[in-house]
């Protein structure tokens, strides 16, 4: 996908001016946030699972090497081929080849965000091949020609009524505007490319090391339609997805669908383990598994190496005041919220995603929910000490910091100049006693009225109440 | 006992008044307070903003200036949660260090936190006739875990009933340097809490850091709100409200 994440904040200022994405997100709070809040309290050991997945997940980041080859060897003992890309192009060409080896005409996908990534639909498409987003939310934004803006809701920045005028457009049918009705046409017009499709692409919430399972967690049901119809599938998984064992992935789901959308479960849980096996009444011929690299060993041996715990339930995002006022698209790329703070640049380059790491207010609402506990605000502070570093942020900014920095270790200098300034802004505050343009905070006092200082500072009044 | 009051850098410049709330409460519980007079700032700006030799240098400066005292407390979580939670990472550099560093965040406490669990107080020196509701701080909150702490000191305040907000734990949107950085995204989180203040019709909007405060009287002040007061919980436990105006 295309990175866009230089323009955040006029993409930002636009999504604060649009009252329909307001109205769109204002359903991720009433559901989401909620819906979280209310699952959690099922079980009686939240925050116990929580530090045991934790664990779990760094246990597998720590022998990745040795887990991703079992997982191979398994995986392979049952079927199926598994294939490794170190790059996102390696991806689409590997896809391609295996379309092309199997006269493959249409494909029907479900969710991957690692195939936004690598921008795979439109490689395929440029080949020739039709691809089918058969996700609702995915073929939604397919249909109107937009990038996802939620990992696990990707068209969460549309309104119903948007949806309708979308369909009523392009399916040629009555408009319609009740939610059911309208995913019952949806179905409808997906079910043939369903039944005609040669190949099926799907993500994977997580390999499981010990039987060579590649599984899936959906609730529609084109999941599993899209790993058992056609007669090739192809499942797409970065190296960081593996898990142990089937109990790893078992307890890991217990928090997965509860941090996603607060559901105890998920309608679906699809575990693909090798092709049609003699006597299966139904799967694909073949199986194949792409294992991708794609930055994510260059994370590994980096500071932020715990972003890589991540299990995609898009939590971090549904709590974030920040996501929840602009939506996903100003972050510019496949993720967005704190974790696409973090993600972003790590996979696509600091120099290009400046803004996110600060675009934060790191409240640590995403920390406090995540349910791998990545320490989200830290790793962004991480990032904004990188920037420092390698001279990336503005330089009125850094020298302002400087000055401060300088002052505030002078308490002699710092005395006299804070003196100073709770005159001036006493004096600005006038009688209302409000500085209604601070200098050097315009945008901040663009949209407040600072209250003025009180006048003198605590150390001088302190100092007269000792005298 | 020897309190070391950190008085913070905002409530030295813009509320002083704050810092001898919280003296007053301190002095009238019993407590020996000192105030280093060479304090200035903890180092957050520097330490959010990647300037990591600043705030180091400044948390230095902490670390020597309150050496010397049983227990440091400040009236701010964030400036609290800074020693407390992030001091040992960002000093984790300098292993002479450490013993200092260990004792210092072992001694230090937000404000409430300090009169509820350390000092056990049981009355409070203020009044207060009216409603107020209670916004907590992120850092306060969440890395410090203050949030039933000022509640239970506020309802020991004659004439005062609290009524919480809608999500009265959701930021406010001001993040240090966020807001001025992304001053449009900011003001639009402030307006859903300026919204669920509004909400409950209280007369103060109370709570416990000074970049909180700033910005959220900042924002009522600008959407036209003169009358919701805004204010630190330690001028109505001290029962210094009053604007010397």
């Amino acid at each position: 996908m295309q990175v866009t994440s230089h323009q955040f904040k006029r993409k930002a200022a636009e999504a604060l001016a649009n009252p329909q994405l307001h109205k769109a997100l204002s359903n991720l709070r009433a559901r989401m946030v909620t819906g979280r809040a209310k699952s959690v309290l099922e079980l009686d050991n939240f925050e116990d699972i929580r530090e045991a997945a934790k664990r779990t997940r760094d246990f597998a980041l720590a022998h990745l090497d040795y887990l991703l080859e079992e997982f191979e060897r398994n995986a392979t003992a049952r079927g199926a081929q598994v294939h490794w890309a170190e790059t996102g192009p390696e991806v689409n060409q590997l896809v391609l080849e295996i379309a092309r080896h199997n006269q493959v005409h249409k494909i029907i996908k479900s969710k991957s965000m690692l195939g936004e990534e690598t921008g795979l639909n439109h490689f395929l498409e440029a080949a020739g091949i039709e691809v089918r987003e058969t996700d609702l939310g995915e073929y939604i934004i397919q249909e109107a020609h937009e990038t996802p803006s939620h990992i696990i809701a990707p068209a969460i920045h549309h309104t119903a009524e948007e949806v309708a005028d979308l369909f009523h457009e392009r399916h040629k049918l009555s408009r319609k505007t009740d939610i059911g009705e309208m995913t019952r046409e949806a179905r409808m017009v997906l079910r043939p490319h369903f039944l005609t499709a040669d190949m099926g692409i799907s993500g994977a919430n997580f390999l499981v090391a010990e039987s060579g399972t590649s599984m899936i967690v959906t609730n529609e049901g084109n999941g599993r339609m899209t790993t058992t119809l056609p007669r090739v599938h192809v499942a797409i998984a970065g190296i960081e997805k593996v898990l142990p064992t089937l109990e790893d992935v078992s307890f890991i789901l217990r928090l997965l669908t509860r941090s996603a959308t607060g559901q105890s479960i998920s309608n679906y849980l699809t575990f693909t383990t090798g092709p049609k096996q003699p006597g299966d009444q139904d799967g694909p011929e073949q199986f194949h598994i792409i294992i991708v690299d794609a930055g994510r060993t260059r994370v590994l041996g980096s500071d932020l190496r715990e972003a890589l715990r991540c299990i995609r339930c898009g939590a971090c995002m549904n709590h974030c005041p920040v996501y929840q006022n602009v939506g996903g698209h100003p972050y510019g790329w496949v993720y967005p919220g704190p974790i696409g703070a973090v993600l972003t640049p790590a996979y696509v380059g600091l120099e290009n995603a400046v803004d996110l790491p600060n675009a934060a207010t790191l409240c640590n609402q995403c920390g406090v929910v995540c349910p791998v506990k990545i320490p989200l605000p830290d790793l962004m502070r991480k990032l904004r000490e990188k920037q420092v570093e390698r001279g990336l942020r503005p330089w009125p900014e850094r020298v302002g910091l400087k000055l401060w920095a300088w002052a505030a270790t002078r308490p002699a200098v710092y005395a006299w100049i804070t003196r100073l300034a709770a005159r001036i802004g006493r004096w600005a505050g006038g009688r209302e006693r409000v500085i209604h343009n601070l200098p050097g905070g315009a945008a901040w006092s663009r949209e407040r009225d600072m209250p003025s200082p009180e006048g003198k500072t605590f150390r001088e009044l302190y100092a007269n109440r000792r005298r | 006992m020897r309190v070391g009051l950190f008085v913070t850098c905002l409530v030295d410049l813009v509320r002083p008044r704050i810092g001898f709330s919280a003296l007053r409460l301190l002095e009238s519980a019993g407590c020996e307070v000192v105030v280093p007079s060479t304090q200035t700032c903890c180092g957050q700006p520097g330490y959010n903003s990647g300037d990591r030799a600043s705030a180091q240098a400044l948390a230095r400066k902490v670390l020597e200036e309150f050496s010397g005292c049983d227990y440091v407390v400040t009236p701010s979580g964030s400036c609290g949660g800074m020693i407390k939670t992030h001091y040992p990472e960002l000093l984790s550099e300098f292993p002479e260090l450490q013993t200092e560093l260990q004792g210092l965040t072992a001694r230090v406490w937000e404000l409430a936190d300090f009169l509820v669990n350390v000092l056990g107080l049981q009355q409070v020196p203020g009044r207060f006739q009216g409603t107020i509701t209670y916004h907590d701080s992120c850092a306060g909150l969440r890395e410090l875990g203050v949030k039933s702490q000022p509640r239970q000191l506020l309802s020991k305040v004659p004439g005062l009933t609290l009524k919480e907000m809608a999500n009265p734990d959701q930021c406010c949107g001001f993040g240090g340097t966020f807001a001025v950085k992304f001053g449009d995204i900011s003001a639009r989180i402030t307006d859903q809490k300026c919204t669920d203040i509004a909400g409950t019709g209280a007369d103060a909007v109370v709570l416990g850091d000074l970049g909180c405060m700033l910005n959220i009287e900042g924002r009522l002040r600008r959407r036209g709100d003169g009358n919701t007061k805004v204010l630190h919980f330690a001028e109505i436990l001290a029962g210094m409200t009053d604007d010397p105006g």
